[in-house]
């Protein structure tokens, strides 16, 4: 990755005490904060019957481990276990059983929701992640040192790492096909294998408005809850369901504030500390001496006039 | 002034100075000792696991996993390592900043142990990164700049430099390097005010580094007071580790430490016992704020809340009244088994917001494999063992005999 200018001047200041920098530039995270521009994915958890094919598909699209037939992945009992996305698998689909009996199961497909302003992207310290123009949230292999903060800071524990490789491990995610989606008329891999159509892609501000439309047309087979639409400041890609998201295994506990603003008031406050310390410090330092060299000359008139001889613990 | 170490020849130095005035053969003798026996068998598991790691992987020697990206290495060396380590910067402040020259004997063990602390920790961490050749991307080539880690990174890598050239009149009065020595006794100062800005931004930075994991950390660890709470806790820490350390170091290299007054450095560490149990106590009250700002008061009657009381009550409160006591009653004894509690609390906050209640919520939870503690175990004892060589050697815990102090 190169150095840009603006780059080199925030470290121009941060070199010097590496930090002052900080805070100016901390609002670097896109705040733009509903661009009509972006891209997104819409999945409706009513319609998915738990087929797996996106899976399958994208696998293939980003150069995964493919050598599973697709019929393999009819296979049901994989659903035994609730499952998060790894290396090999930047989306799974869990199945979670109706309480009522007789109702059919949700399944959910989960995967990188491609934040707004993301927190995997705030938090790298080597600015791997960053946030397209178009809405995907692209990871870069190639500066990484794998600290894994990005790990510890996505708010949907989506980031998976490849712990088994020992010379160039890497973070791995969904990249919501980029490359594909680049090209005209490109679809993601997993919303063009649905058989269902569980899955849409499309302009972020369509997508809302067609959740919202289903929603409304249907208020008895949907909750009134767009998953993604504030969600952690809110995401590109959103969920509508007919049961409410925290039975479905999403975490409701993300707020609606975007996470790079749960530090921004850290590091704000890091050029009050390295302006008012050193004059704090000084001053506590310039007040001792002082003290210092009053006593010394009081020592030396008492020695003038007495002949006394104090103990100095550093004599 | 003459050079000493021009006077005699390499050989003669090095004998006298590395072996103590023995011949190789005695030194190698001398040094079979229990302690030496234990080291070496701890050395004899860690390297090869040291060697599994970079050449099999993280996946060989550690449990970590998507969901725990953070383990053992990080929670105990890193966050522990580096809470510890800040009785360098307390010392180095009160004594060149603050005049409090009654601790002066106390500052180069304590900048020695904040030195290698920090240097194990950058140890630790590079077992833990996946790629640790690229330790200085943050710097050179890539710059995350809305990062907390990325102020880590670059205040670890510059209070490193400080607390060396805090270091280096100990190293050149040892290789009698006298203009070196006037040299860097000058910039004391300089490195003493900006040792202490650093640490105050990077102690409270490795808590600002869970702000971000909110949910993931136990409410009643995660706060947006946690960068204030780290940083007051790593003052307790640092503190309690000068004491600790004190009655380690004195005990072991009693030949070295010179014709320090017994009675004062008692004096010296009730004085310090002093200032940790007021930090203990401020801490107290925060912990409570925090509390009180998360209002999770129906938090403290769940198994967290109970492991959390254990914590505040039994490693800060106590140790706190137990510092009072022993200044009241002038029991330097009373003091260390204080520093002791406090050393043991401050890691078990440490782990508590890293490890122990790190996604409190998810049944499979993190667990370090034996490998990881047994480099930890290393790492550990690799440091203790370049500060005793260090201490052995250099005008660490007295003064050097051609040296006059001078007063900055
Ligand atoms: S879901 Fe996680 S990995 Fe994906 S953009 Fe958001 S913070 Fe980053
Ligand atoms: S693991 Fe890599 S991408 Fe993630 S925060 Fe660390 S350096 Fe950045």
């Amino acid at each position: 990755m190169t150095v840009n200018r603006r780059d080199f001047l925030k470290l121009a200041g941060a070199a010097g005490i590496a930090g002052a920098a900080q805070a100016s530039s901390a609002r670097a995270a896109p705040t733009n904060r509903v661009s009509d521009d972006w891209m997104g994915m819409l999945t409706d958890l009513t319609l998915c019957e738990g087929c797996r094919k996106c899976e399958w598909a994208c696998r293939g699209a980003n150069g995964l481990t493919h050598d599973q037939p697709i019929d393999d992945y009819d296979d049901k009992s994989v659903f035994e276990q609730r499952r998060r996305p790894d290396a090999e698998n930047f989306t799974v689909v869990n199945r979670f059983a109706s309480e009522r009996p007789g109702e059919n199961p949700t399944n959910v497909k989960i995967q990188c929701m491609h934040c707004f302003e993301p927190a995997c992207a705030s938090a790298c310290l080597v600015a791997a992640f960053r946030k397209t123009p178009e809405g995907p949230v692209l990871y870069d292999e190639s500066v990484c040192i794998g600290c894994r903060y990005c790990m510890m800071a996505c708010p949907f524990g989506m980031p998976a790492y490849t712990y088994d490789d020992p010379f160039s491990p890497a973070v791995k995610k969904c990249t919501m096909c980029f490359e594909r989606i680049s090209k005209e008329g490109g679809m993601p891999a997993c919303a063009e294998i649905c058989p269902l159509e569980a899955i849409t892609f499309g302009k972020r501000s369509d997508l809302l408005a067609l959740a919202r439309s289903k929603i409304e047309s249907e208020p008895d087979k949907y909750i009134d809850h767009i998953y993604g639409e504030k969600e952690a400041g809110g995401t590109c890609w959103m969920y509508v369901a007919g049961k409410p998201f925290g039975d479905l295994g999403f975490r409701t506990d993300v707020g609606t504030t975007p996470y790079p603003e749960l530090t921004k008031g850290f590091l704000s406050a890091v050029p009050l500390v390295l302006t008012v310390w050193p004059a704090l410090l000084m001053g506590a330092y310039a007040f001792t001496k002082h003290r210092e060299q009053l006593a010394h000359a009081e020592d030396e008139q008492a020695a003038n006039s007495t002949t006394t001889s104090e103990e100095g613990i550093h004599g | 002034m003459a050079n000493h170490a021009e006077a005699i020849s390499l050989k003669q130095w090095v004998r006298r100075e590395l072996f103590f005035g023995q011949s190789f053969g005695v030194y190698l003798k001398s040094l079979i000792t229990p302690f030496n026996i234990v080291a070496a068998v701890i050395l004899c598991v860690g390297l090869p696991i040291a060697f599994i790691r970079f050449t099999q992987g993280l996946e060989a020697t550690t449990n970590l996993s998507n969901d725990a990206p953070w383990g053992l290495w990080i929670g105990f060396d890193v966050l522990c390592g580096v809470a510890l380590a800040a009785g360098g910067f307390v010392l180095a402040s009160a004594v060149h900043l603050f005049g409090l020259k009654d601790y002066r004997p106390l500052v180069r063990p304590a900048i020695l142990t904040g030195f290698l602390g920090y240097f194990f920790v950058v140890v630790g961490l590079c077992f833990d990164l996946g790629r640790p050749w690229r330790l200085p991307y943050p710097m050179l080539v890539s710059y995350g700049v809305t990062s907390v880690m990325f102020l880590v990174g670059w205040h670890v890598a510059l209070y490193l430099t400080v607390q060396f050239l805090e270091f280096c009149p100990a190293v050149f009065e040892w290789l009698h390097w006298n203009k070196l020595r006037k040299w860097v006794a000058w910039i004391t100062i300089g490195a003493t005010v900006f040792g202490v800005i650093l640490s105050t931004l990077h102690q409270s930075a490795l808590g600002a580094l869970f702000l971000l994991a909110p949910g993931k950390v136990h409410p009643l660890w995660y706060s947006p007071y946690i960068p204030v709470l780290f940083f007051t806790s790593a003052v307790a820490a640092g503190m309690s580790m000068v004491i600790f350390e004190s009655m380690l170091s004195h005990r072991i290299f009693k030949s070295r430490t010179g014709d320090h007054d017994p009675a004062q450095l008692d004096r010296v560490l009730l004085g310090l016992g002093k200032g940790a149990s007021i930090v203990l106590l401020t801490y107290f009250g925060l912990k409570w704020i925090a509390l009180a700002h998360g209002q999770h008061w129906n938090l403290l009657l769940t198994k967290y809340g109970l492991w959390w009381l254990v914590e505040v009550f039994g490693f800060v409160l106590l140790p706190c009244l137990l510092y009072a006591r022993a200044v009241r009653i002038q029991s330097v004894t009373l003091v260390r088994v204080a520093s002791v509690v406090t050393v043991l609390g401050i890691c078990l906050n440490r782990l508590n917001v890293s490890l122990i209640t790190f996604r409190w919520d998810q049944s499979n939870r993190y667990f370090p494999h034996w490998m990881e503690i047994a480099v930890t175990i290393t790492i550990v004892t690799v440091g203790l063992l370049t500060f005793r060589w260090i201490v052995n050697r250099m005008p660490v815990l007295s003064d050097h005999a051609d040296y006059q102090i001078e007063d900055h």
